[in-house]
């Protein structure tokens, strides 16, 4: 074995716990990569043991027997943060073994535990992500898709401004509606947007209230599929929206 | 654990009455070794050496924490000593004890003496230097030098 010299002495030093400053930060970087200094360490150590153990002669009070005792029966052994790995050259006694098998066991428990709860929750994010994107390719579908029914709704009093625009992709009853320039709503009021269809009553399909530029979006609102839209129209509705239109219509359009 | 204790509890308790001089306090150290071990026995790790040379290290190490009055410094996990050769037994024990104290005998006295006030007192090199007025670079040799004798005679 071969110490680097000019760690010698610090070795010693450190063996006994008062190297400080910039000489420990300095031989502790060079223990990372140096395996004969680190033996050399042990071997201080056990230098420094040689030097305990010729003390030995006090024998501790009684009482201190029955007091570490009684700890030990008061206090349940936890789990080790660390464990022996290899086979000792001492025959230590078994109840040792046992304890650190116990605790291997406890933790690989644990750590199978924790394993679980990471599957289950990538699967749930997994499940999330994978219906964020079937959300996002219905929407682009309903946007560019060929058979995509799109519709210009414009003021009904010959208000030039005000523009909505829908894209309805009637065998999935997917909608996107667009709108821009919108006047601002009385009070405690909201805009509602609904299908009409070839027949019956009008369906709403949204409410919405313009932000402070007058744009506003509805994307996807719950509609039955396979309904033919005749046109679209927006009225002026209660904040909860209503389930048949309040006259008068102040947008409309019918399909291009 | 009463096996544990009734083996090496005048080891531990000897090394922490001679650090800290009070019966009292020297109890208290014991108890914590003890109990650090009972909480966790997978902190030694037999393969890397005896638990005697382990315990008498950690002791030591507790007791002059609780000298300077300060939280425990070295983190037990990290502490391997090694002695040789093998000192598992009683008998062999006693012979290398013997051995340590006849190279303490004989060792000149202001080596002993820089090695005694490190080990026993925890005083850094620099605090040996200015209680003795002696160079740094002496009592680091002096103290290197102590330990190195203390395994030469053990070998021997």
């Amino acid at each position: 074995m071969s110490v680097h010299e000019q760690f010698a002495e610090d070795l010693a030093l450190h063996a006994l716990g008062s190297l400080q400053g910039n000489e420990l930060v300095a031989l502790e970087t060079h223990l990372q990569s140096c395996a004969d200094c680190r033996r050399e360490l042990e071997l201080l150590r056990g230098d420094m043991a040689l030097l305990a153990m010729s003390t030995t002669g006090s024998a501790p009070p009684r009482h201190a027997r029955p007091r570490l005792l009684d700890a030990v029966a008061r206090e349940p052994r936890q789990i080790a943060a660390s464990v022996p790995s290899r086979r000792g050259r001492w025959g230590f006694a078994p109840w040792f073994a046992t304890a650190a098998a116990a605790v291997i066991i406890v933790l690989l428990l644990r750590q199978n535990s924790e394993l679980q709860g990471s599957i289950a929750a990538l699967n749930t994010l997994f499940t999330d992500q994978k219906l964020q994107l079937q959300r996002a390719e219905d929407m682009v579908e309903t946007l560019t898709a060929a058979e995509s029914q799109q519709v210009t709704l414009v003021a009904a009093k010959n208000t030039p401004q005000p523009q909505g625009k829908t894209f309805y992709l009637r065998n999935k009853g997917s909608l996107i509606f667009l709108a821009s320039n919108m006047p601002d709503l009385p009070l405690q009021k909201a805009y509602e947007l609904w299908l009409i269809p070839t027949s019956g009553a009008p369906i709403p399909a949204g409410v919405f209230k313009p932000n402070a530029r007058g744009s506003a979006t509805v994307i996807d609102p719950p509609l039955p599929a396979g309904v033919e839209a005749k046109a679209f129209a927006i009225t002026i509705e209660p904040e909860a929206g209503s389930t048949t239109p309040t006259m008068p219509i102040v947008m409309l359009g019918s399909g291009e | 654990m009463e096996v544990l204790y009734d083996r090496y509890s005048s080891l531990l308790y000897s090394v922490a009455l001679r650090v800290l001089g009070d019966t009292g306090a020297a109890e208290d150290v014991l108890q914590e070794v003890f109990m650090q071990l009972w909480r966790n026995p997978g902190l030694f790790d037999s393969s890397r050496g005896n638990l005697a040379p382990w315990l008498a290290v950690i002791a030591r190490n507790r007791a002059i924490d609780s000298l300077r009055k300060r939280y425990p410094e070295t983190d037990i996990d990290d502490v391997i000593v090694s002695v040789e050769p093998d000192m598992a037994g009683d008998a062999e024990r006693s012979r290398a004890m013997e051995k340590v104290r006849e190279a303490l005998g004989t060792m000149p006295l202001p080596q002993r003496s820089a090695l005694e006030m490190a080990y026993f007192e925890g005083l850094t090199h620099t605090e040996i230097a200015a209680k003795t007025g002696e160079p740094l670079g002496t009592i680091k040799t002096r103290i290197r030098a102590g330990l190195l004798a203390l395994r030469k005679a053990v070998v021997a």
